[in-house]
């Protein structure tokens, strides 16, 4: 059975029958349940692919290959290895999530949300799982359609901005990917990631076409200075728009880096790898500060993101095996925990439509339950022993002092920074006194919304307490891409 | 018997009988002769698909057929021939239903299919005259409107000025090799090194000339207002089929008679490109009116075309074949929305009064943002693979300064095709003005064929790419 290509296709089946559904007052529930299930079931599909993954392989596994231009030598082939497992689990478990923190929330054309949402997913999905260069680039450009329509109709204030932006500025990143794209293919007439993992281009191409993959996934990470385009793009969109912005598209970058930039252009990847690290470390140090400041909370959310994937990078070029396997739980674990950040803004902003952080204080007062959760995200972030954002950092910096002591230092520096503007964060909102009057009848998490939060909360926890699971599928991949680096650097 | 020539005389024949019957006819005619002009388009379309005497030459080789000028013919009379079926309906309802309209295009389409086929410099300048002389009344034919006016009379002075240029072109190249013909100009430079310096005045002469056919920057200035005067059924046919036809020729002029010299000529195409490619993006920013919107995305399109030409390679031609089908699909489709969209008895022009469209015409604005994104090269719509196939072509013979230029100038184009997408989507609707969507059954088979065609492409490229794999010049 083809069940990758059922999972990355499901969804887009569910948009189908979402389109002949007539929205009206009586069909909206249906639509929302469509979504739903559509996307519970792919949930489901991708954990009995996590199931059957054999950890001993280090290879594409689930490979479906069909040849698909006559005169060129692209094809459909999509295939999985420990690299994409979790990227694609990790889709497909917040998908639903997301379209359960929109029930209430979206109130104008449901119909059009829920099928940019499946649309979002498939895309998402396929772009993980694609092995083919050709298709990974459609999938990856083509995520910007629904994203831009999601910021665009379902934003806030300044959406149309932010939209705007946010398209350009990814597109005009990802476009210099094509060219490098073809390059590849007119120098080896091969499209396969898998077989051109390896050292197949002289340094001085490498250079030019790791400029060009830089552009993108920089853009896309998004990498200091970067990122501008993010705080916009997350204050603006709704909920759940922000939390697969923050929980899976920005995985993409780094996904990207690891599988083109370190698997098939290592000499260059060496050759940058500095300034790599000096961009990540003043992303670290310098967005920490700057969400130190911010008062809107989706900012400071947003600015802590560009922190955090700092840490990914410099893990990714690390190159040794606790850099990346710090870097690859880092990006799982900044999913979960960031989009549950976001889903616990869109907790408040849902009751009451703002999110500057001097509106509130006290509220554990009134929502105990909400400020326990957002406690649990808000450490995760921070990095606490036992939740998941621990195990990322910890792998970072154990793999740094290997490099150089003084990204050792800037990585920390940002840990320190995170856990301050975490904590005053959550010291300004949840603690105190309550002194905002309409605050006193804000009401605790309702059944939905722990439905939502809770497999979240128990996910931040398991990886954190078992991060084995989660590194030993992925260890064959890193260490073969470890080893292709090192050979193709020795000389 | 030389069968290559049917289709050209059919067409001739039937053009004249459509005149007649036009003349002859005591009632309005528009209707039955826009239906018989149709007809014959495709009658058309059928003789030449069916011909299978290509790479023939003819009349002293004034005149051949090969695989690329016949998938060129096909697409200008298909072109021509839904062009005059979308636009129906907007003739009649504008009140410019003569029935020189569906003549005087099928005498262009004469025109273009034997400029295609033209391998003589008196033959192509004459087909060109031909072409252009009946485009320049279509485009001034709603004589009470003094756009409309303006704008033939613009296009027929630029358009003459250029045939001058073109002219003395011809004439500096006669001048210095002492042929008309393509095969005898190439003949004559077999044993030269380097271009005389006459012949290369008379080569950027000739080129020019093209250039402001095909609408390429700095001799694009008729495109946005003739786009813009002419009653928007012609501003369809503008866009559609003139464009191929005189791609085509651009094609065969640079790589027949001075193959060999690409070096002289793709200086000036290569600049050609990049001026179009941006100025198209950048220009169209700052328009509020669709149909020029439209002219300048047009000249931006023909950028990437001459990508693949500088190529100068086979790839190049496939590629550029594809990409002007592309073309025309995207192009077909967004205008039969244009010609069926409108607000308040009025038809949609303006940018701003497509705002809150999605509300109104959910399906018609989903079909709008997919050609807009279509057209912006955005996976995984068709105009991606357009835009892939010139870029391929690039790459394989080493432009990458072009590639690079190329996708830059695409993600500043991307903002405007954005921007209609937020009048429909983002954007409330203003007023209580209500939209109308009034479209002919065929058109409508039409446009769900090229939506599909647009949407689906991805699935099965080799359908066009196979078509295209055996074109040669």
């Amino acid at each position: 059975m083809p069940l990758l290509s059922l999972t990355i296709f499901l969804p887009l089946l569910g948009a189908l029958v979402i389109l002949l559904i007539k929205e009206d007052e009586n069909s909206v529930n249906n639509i929302k349940k469509v979504a739903l299930w559509t996307s519970i079931g792919v949930f489901l599909l991708s954990l009995l692919i996590w199931l059957q993954f054999d950890n001993n392989n280090g290879s594409y596994q689930f490979e479906e290959k069909f040849r698909w231009f006559n005169d060129f030598n692209f094809s459909y082939h999509i295939g999985i290895d420990g690299i994409s497992l979790f990227m694609v689990i990790l889709s497909t478990f917040l998908t639903p999530l997301c379209i359960l923190a929109s029930w209430e929330s979206i109130k104008k054309r449901v119909k059009e949300y829920m099928i940019a949402f499946l649309f979002l997913e498939t895309v998402m999905i396929g772009m993980f799982a694609s092995v083919d260069i050709l298709l990974f680039y459609i999938f990856f450009e083509a995520v910007l359609i629904p994203m831009y329509l999601i910021i665009g109709i379902w934003g806030g204030e300044r959406r149309i901005y932010a939209s705007f932006k946010f398209f350009l500025y990814t597109l005009l990143g990802s476009v210099l990917m094509l060219i490098a794209i073809v390059v590849i293919y007119r120098l080896t007439d091969s499209m396969s990631i898998e077989t051109l993992q390896g050292n197949y281009f002289t340094k001085n191409i490498q250079i030019y076409l790791w400029l060009a993959f830089f552009a993108s996934f920089a853009v896309k990470i998004p990498m200091w200075p970067f990122h501008t385009w993010l705080p916009d793009a997350h204050v603006e969109a709704p909920t759940a728009g922000s939390v697969i912005l923050a929980g899976v598209l920005l995985k993409m970058g780094g996904y990207g880096f690891i599988r083109f930039s370190l698997g098939m252009l290592p000499e260059a990847s060496y050759y940058f790898s500095p300034l790599i690290m000096t961009l990540s470390i003043v992303a670290v140090v310098y967005t920490s500060l700057v969400a130190l400041a911010q008062t809107d909370i989706k900012k400071l959310i947003a600015y802590s993101s560009v922190a955090h994937m700092g840490l990914v990078t410099i893990g990714i070029f690390l190159v040794n095996s606790q850099g990346l396997e710090g870097a690859m739980i880092q990006m799982i674990s900044h999913g979960v925990v960031s989009g549950a950040l976001f889903l616990c803004v869109g907790v408040i902003y849902d009751r009451m439509h703002t999110r500057d952080i001097n509106f509130y204080g006290g509220l554990v007062n009134r929502m105990p339950i909400y400020a326990t959760v957002f406690m649990i995200f808000m450490l995760g972030s921070v990095g606490l022993p036992g939740t998941s954002g621990f195990i990322g950092e910890f792998l970072v910096i154990v793999g740094a002092f290997q490099y150089s002591s003084i990204v050792v230092i800037g990585a920390a520096t940002g840990i320190v920074l995170s856990a301050v503007y975490m904590l005053y964060l959550y010291k300004r909102i949840i603690f105190g006194v309550m002194t905002n009057e309409k605050l006193t009848e804000i009401l605790d998490l309702d059944n939905r919304e722990k439905i939502i939060l809770i497999p979240l909360a128990i996910a931040v926890i398991f990886i954190g307490i078992f991060p084995n699971i989660f590194i030993e599928p992925m260890r064959l991949p890193i260490e073969s891409i470890i080893s292709n680096y090192e050979s193709a650097n020795a000389k | 018997m030389h069968i290559l020539f049917v289709p050209e005389v059919t067409l001739a024949i039937l053009a004249v009988a459509c005149l007649m019957y036009g003349l002859f006819s005591k009632n309005n005619s528009f209707n039955k002769a826009t239906n018989f002009a149709t007809l014959s388009l495709l009658f058309v379309s059928l003789l030449i698909f069916f011909d299978f005497s290509t790479n023939f030459a003819l009349f002293d080789s004034f005149f051949s057929n090969t695989q690329f000028t016949k998938f060129f013919k096909i697409l200008t009379t298909l072109g021509a021939a839904i062009s005059l079926i979308i636009s129906k309906n907007y003739f009649i309802d504008s009140k410019i239903n003569k029935f020189e309209i569906p003549t005087l295009l099928l005498f262009s389409t004469l025109g273009m299919l034997i400029m295609i086929s033209s391998k003589n410099l008196m033959i192509m300048y004459l087909a060109i005259e031909l072409q252009s002389l009946s485009l320049y009344v279509v485009a001034s034919i709603k004589r009470n409107s003094i756009e409309s006016a303006e704008s033939g009379v613009k296009y027929f002075i630029l358009g003459a000025l250029s045939s001058g240029i073109l002219l003395y072109g011809f004439s500096l190249v006669y001048g210095f090799t002492g042929h008309t013909s393509f095969e005898g100009i190439a003949n004559s430079l077999v044993e030269i090194d380097n271009l005389p310096i006459g012949l290369i005045f008379g080569l950027v002469f000739v080129l020019v000339g093209l250039a402001f056919k095909v609408s390429a920057v700095p001799f694009h200035m008729w495109t946005p207002d003739v786009y813009e005067g002419a009653p928007t059924s012609i501003t369809a046919f503008f866009a559609i089929v003139p464009k191929l036809a005189a791609i085509a020729l651009i094609f065969r002029f640079c790589l027949e008679p001075f193959g060999k010299f690409y070096f002289e000529w793709t200086q000036v195409i290569f600049f050609l490109s990049i001026a179009s490619m941006f100025l198209g993006a950048i220009a169209a920013i700052a328009q509020k009116n669709l149909k020029r919107l439209l002219a300048y995305s047009s000249i931006g399109h023909v950028g990437y075309v001459l990508i693949a030409l500088v190529s100068a390679s086979d790839q190049g031609l496939k590629s550029a074949s594809i990409y002007m089908f592309i073309y025309l699909v995207m192009n077909i489709a967004v205008f039969s929305i244009i010609l069926s969209l409108k607000k308040s008895d009025a038809y949609v022009e303006k940018i701003s009064s497509l705002s809150g469209l999605s509300k109104s015409n959910p399906v018609i604005s989903a079909s709008l943002a997919i050609i807009m994104l279509s057209m912006a090269g955005i996976p995984p719509f068709i105009g991606f693979f357009g835009k892939l196939y010139v870029f391929i072509a690039a790459i394989e013979s080493q432009l990458y300064i072009l590639a690079v230029l190329g996708v830059l100038a695409s993600v500043i184009s991307a903002f405007y095709y954005l921007r209609i997408i937020k009048g429909m989507y983002f954007d409330e609707p203003d007023d209580n003005q209500t939209f109308e969507f009034t479209i002919s059954s065929e058109s409508k088979v039409i446009l769900s064929i090229l939506m599909l065609l647009i949407t689906f492409f991805i699935l099965y490229p080799s359908l066009l790419t196979d078509v295209v794999s055996s074109i040669s010049l």
